[in-house]
Formats: C-alpha cells, sequence, structure tokens
C-alpha cells in the first residue's frame, strides 16, 4: 500500500507568522499533534504540540504570556523536515517514523505539501490490513520455518472454497517454526482446522473446548 | 384476544437448506417441533401461518443490487462459480441453492408478521424460530444468513408504530448484521452478548462498539470469555438486563435465542448448559411485562448441536412465552422416534445435571474477567447515567 492511499489529504496547517498562542488553540481544538508550516503551499517547517509547550511559561508561575501572542511559530519550528512522498510505501513510511522517533510525516509533492501521514493513520492502516473489519474467522497455524508452507496451508483452503480476508506470517515461538494467522470468510472453520490437522500441522487457535 | 401468543411456523421453513453437510441443519426445527407436539405444548390456537415478506420490506434494510443478486442467485444451478455472483453468495457459508429468496422471503415474513400480531396487539408474544438470522448485512449474505429478518421486522415497527425497539441477542456470535443496521439509531437499543470475538466469528462486538453520532451509547457489546459456564453467563445477564430496560423502556423487546454456547455446540468455545436457555427467556418474559406492556417478538438463531441442545432450548423457550408448564423429562415417545437417528445419545431431561461437564479449570479468571467486560460495558453507556 502506497502512502498516498493512507494519508490525511486535508491538512491543518499554519504560516510562519502564525502566532504561538493561536497555533496551540488550533492543536487543542482539532486534537492533533502536528501543525506543517507552510508558505505559499511550500512546506517550510513543522511544530509539534511539545514545542509549543516547550514555548509556554510554567503554570506556577504567574505571569502574563504576551510573548505567546506577539512571537511567530517561525522562530521556534523545526526547518529541517524529514517528509515523505505520495509513492513510497506505507511500510517505509512507517519504519522512518519508528528509526527516526518521530510522529508524522508531511507529505510533499512536487514541492507542495498535499498530505500527513501519522502514527494513528499507520495503525488504522495496520488494523484493515489484518482485516479486522469484515466478518471473519481467526485460525492461527503452526508450520516449520522453510519454503512452501504458506502455498501448502493455502492449498487447503482452496480445496475448501474457503476464501481469505488476510494473512500474516510471524516468527513462531520456538525456533524453526513459524506461525501463519488466517482471517478466513467462514463462520466454521471446522474442516479447515480438521484439514491441517490432518496434512500434519499445529493448529495452535481457536481454543479447543476441555 | 390479549395474552395470546402466536407461533410462526410453515413447513416450508425447511426449504432454507445450504445442503446436506452444511452446519446450519432446519431439520432441527423438524426435532424441535415434534417435542413440542408431543409435549402437546402447540394447541392450534398458537398456531399461525407465515407470509413472505414483500420486496418493499426486504429494500428496507437491504440494498437493491443485493436483493437482485439473490433472486438471480435462486435460479442459478448450485455449482455456479461464486465469483460470479459476489454479495457473499455461493460461498462456503452461504451456498446458493434453488429458490432460496423465496426460502428466505418466507423467513423474513415470519418474523415482521409476528412483530405486526404483537404490535397491533392481537397478541403479546410471538415465536418464528426459523427467524435470527443476524449476520446478515446491507448488501452482503454473511454467516449462514441470507435476508436480515429481525433488521426488516425492527424497521417494519420503526416505519409504522414509531416505537423504541430492544434487541437482545443471546446467541454465542456477535449480533453483528443488526448493530451495523441501527448502528446510529437511539431508538433502536442493541444488546449482544457472545463469545468474544478474538476466535469467533465474526470477529467483531468489542465493548468499544457503541454506536454513532446520535446512536451513540446504544450498542451494547458484552463480549464473554471461551469456555464461560451458566453462572457467569447468568451474573451478566442479570447485572445488565434489569438496568438497561427500566432506563431504555423500549416499547418492545426482540429477543435472537441462539442456542450455540452450549458446550455440546460445534462451532463456538463457551461452556454453558440448558440451565442458561431456561433462564434467558424468564428474565425477558419477566422485563418485557415490568417495562414494555409485555410486548415480546421471539426468534429462533444459532444452534449446531441439533440433537442435545437445540430442541431442548427452543421447546423451554416456548414453554415460557406461552405459559405452559413443562415436565422434567422429555417424552419417551420422542426419545423412540429420534434417537434411532441421531448419532449421539439424547439427553433425557430438559435441564442438563450440575455435574455433566467437569469445572472449567480457569473457572475464576474468567469468571473475573467477564465482571470486568460487564462494567466496562456499562460505565460506557451515556444514557445508563
Amino acid at each position: 500500500m502506497l502512502v498516498e492511499q493512507a494519508m490525511t489529504r486535508d491538512v491543518i496547517c499554519v504560516s510562519p507568522d502564525t502566532s504561538i498562542e493561536e497555533a496551540l488553540a488550533i492543536t487543542t481544538a482539532n486534537r492533533i499533534r502536528h501543525l506543517p508550516v507552510v508558505c505559499n503551499e511550500q512546506l517550510v517547517g513543522i511544530i509539534s504540540d511539545r514545542d509549543l509547550r516547550n514555548a509556554m511559561p510554567s503554570c506556577l508561575v504567574q505571569e502574563q504570556t504576551a510573548a505567546l501572542k506577539d512571537t511567530p511559530v517561525s522562530s521556534i519550528m523545526k526547518s529541517d523536515v524529514i517528509t515523505a512522498h505520495p509513492l513510497d510505501f506505507v511500510e517505509d513510511a512507517a519504519n522512518f517514523l519508528y528509526q527516526k522517533r518521530i510522529g508524522c510525516l508531511p507529505v510533499v509533492s512536487c514541492g507542495k505539501l498535499v498530505g500527513i501521514i501519522t502514527e494513528r493513520d499507520i495503525l488504522h492502516t495496520l488494523v484493515e490490513m489484518m482485516g479486522v473489519s469484515s466478518p471473519t474467522s481467526r485460525v492461527e497455524v503452526q508450520v516449520p520455518d522453510r519454503p512452501g508452507m504458506l502455498a501448502e496451508i493455502a492449498d487447503l483452503l482452496r480445496a475448501r472454497k474457503i476464501n481469505v480476508a488476510s494473512v500474516m506470517v510471524f516468527p513462531g515461538p520456538t525456533e524453526g517454526q513459524k506461525t501463519i494467522v488466517f482471517r478466513l470468510k467462514t463462520m466454521d472453520p471446522r474442516r479447515f482446522v480438521y484439514d491441517v490437522q490432518n496434512a500434519g500441522y499445529q493448529v495452535v487457535q481457536p481454543p479447543v473446548i476441555g | 384476544m390479549k395474552n395470546q401468543v402466536a407461533f410462526v411456523y410453515s413447513q416450508s421453513f425447511l426449504r432454507y437448506k445450504f445442503g446436506e453437510d452444511h452446519p446450519f441443519n432446519p431439520k432441527r426445527l423438524q426435532i424441535t417441533w415434534d417435542l413440542m407436539q408431543k409435549l402437546g405444548l402447540l394447541d392450534a390456537s398458537y398456531l399461525v401461518e407465515p407470509r413472505p415478506a414483500s420486496l418493499d420490506e426486504l429494500l428496507r434494510v437491504h440494498h437493491p443490487d443485493f436483493v437482485h443478486a439473490v433472486q438471480k442467485a435462486s435460479q442459478l444451478p448450485p455449482d455456479t462459480d461464486p465469483p460470479v455472483i459476489g454479495f457473499g453468495l455461493g460461498t462456503e457459508d452461504t451456498p446458493i441453492f434453488p429458490n432460496m429468496h423465496e426460502a428466505s422471503s418466507l423467513i423474513v415474513g415470519g418474523t415482521i408478521l409476528a412483530a405486526e400480531l404483537v404490535m397491533s396487539g392481537q397478541v403479546e408474544h410471538a415465536l418464528n424460530l426459523a427467524g435470527g438470522l443476524h449476520h446478515a448485512r446491507h448488501k452482503e449474505a454473511s454467516g449462514f444468513c441470507v435476508y436480515n429478518d429481525i433488521g426488516a421486522a425492527i424497521a417494519y415497527i420503526r416505519e409504522r408504530y414509531n416505537a423504541r425497539v430492544l434487541y437482545l441477542d443471546t446467541d454465542a456470535h456477535h449480533g453483528d448484521g443488526v448493530q451495523w443496521l441501527f448502528y446510529d439509531d437511539p431508538d433502536v437499543l442493541t444488546i449482544s452478548f457472545h463469545e468474544t470475538g478474538k476466535y469467533l466469528y465474526p470477529g467483531t462486538g468489542d465493548v468499544e462498539e457503541r454506536g454513532d453520532g446520535r446512536g451513540y451509547g446504544y450498542s451494547l457489546n458484552i463480549p464473554l470469555e471461551p469456555f464461560t459456564e451458566d453462572d457467569s453467563w447468568i451474573a451478566a445477564l442479570e447485572s445488565v438486563l434489569p438496568h438497561v430496560f427500566h432506563k431504555f423502556k423500549p416499547d418492545v423487546v426482540i429477543s435472537q435465542n441462539g442456542c450455540d454456547a452450549h458446550q455440546y455446540d460445534p462451532l463456538t468455545h463457551l461452556s454453558a448448559t440448558t440451565r442458561l436457555y431456561r433462564e434467558i427467556p424468564k428474565m425477558v418474559h419477566q422485563l418485557a411485562h415490568e417495562v414494555c406492556e409485555g410486548r415480546w417478538i421471539a426468534v429462533g438463531g444459532g444452534g449446531y448441536d441439533i440433537w442435545r441442545v437445540v430442541p431442548r432450548a427452543w421447546t423451554m423457550l416456548w414453554a415460557e412465552l406461552s405459559g405452559q408448564p413443562l415436565p422434567d423429562e422429555l417424552p419417551q415417545s420422542w426419545l423412540d422416534r429420534w434417537q434411532p437417528e441421531a448419532p449421539v445419545a439424547l439427553p433425557t431431561t430438559f435441564v442438563d445435571p450440575p455435574d455433566l461437564f467437569p469445572p472449567i479449570p480457569r473457572r475464576a479468571e474468567i469468571e473475573e474477567k467477564n465482571r470486568i467486560t460487564v462494567r466496562r460495558a456499562l460505565l460506557g453507556t451515556p444514557f445508563l447515567l
């Protein structure tokens, strides 16, 4: 999946001369954590709610905060912004967020800001990819970690005419094992479970009564 | 005519059949019908013949394209390639069969008729055991369900009577289809008690599915742990139902009475006995009289141990609904009739003995987890405050 399929397109932005106070109000009202700073459609910086809070005086001090009204976000924004391209893979964007320890990537195309992808967008995409949103039965199968296993189990599904909503393959609990998690479009996974066991593989879930 | 009760039934209900090897076997209706007959519970005055639902009645809850696809599938040969049809039809769960539109429409018509009889005051309670097809979605057949008879009946009640409906689903599978149809409607409260979707179809029914928009808070879900037994089940029902009925004050209650939470059921992982299926209708009956002047429509639902569980559970439901006493034991004539055909030994009493199954090893943890789930569900429900 590409970034352009997972990103938010209606990006809430500020301009470099927006005051810190106003920017803070925008993040609070929209319940967002990042504001790209845009000038003539060009991305010039980014500011996070943490940057904004750092600019606030301590809540223990009774001082007036006139400076918050007068200071533009350009004075505290980060201008070396890490961005993504609409045609990047979502998993690469996710890896970037993780490696750089950041919460979002503005998406830039032909020099213009066209979207933003955040940790939340990635999580939502992941939830969708895992097939959670369609009616399914979840079956976990443990197989040896060697080529052809997925195809072998998939053959059993084909024979039963069972459609798959999603498949995930994880390293198994023990060395040399893999766990395949299927979300199957059937209310009755028993015959598939039986086929898998008959073929000599272990079904870890669903649970067995007793 | 008050105090009258209706039993909606037709032999044609048995035509809703996906094939010999399919777990959804209409024979369960026939076996149950025979048990009720042998006990003398089906006086002719109770019986009402269903009529098929009209196209308009189906279109209140289903997309026209989907209904047309079902009509078309009804005429196709059974071995037609599934991708040709789509809409969840021709799959392992809902294979196509000749006249599936007609068979499904009759079940929908039966549940709407039950609603009509109750809402017009002709009877207090009505039962359609062939109904309860709670997984069917707006534009998709799902989980053995083609058309959503419950949704169609609720839509009928909403349109004709503008009444507030409480829908209670105690099938082991989440009542997802009905929930999604009325997810944003604050006048339809859907409550589903089911095995958690962690490993059971359809995977939904989390506590946090609470409704949307104006309907926020009007979807209640109690996902129970696998291996939940009677006591914990009943405790959960008792903690939720009286409170919710009295606060929501529905005009009518519709209960879906799937009986697949029994330990014998092959498709689920709950560990109830038939004691649960004596208690649920008793509770609903009492609350229907306390809160909605007795208006109670009951439908069947899941139940895949067709020999040992379904006939007893649904006979207990009908006895409660019609106020007729039940003996402790099943009639010998029924056992003699069906035992030769049954692949398992038939039970001889309605309520399972308490020591039928060994205690579940992690009972204490399961009960605790269920209590926490109930608390979480109730805490996030604004209209209860």
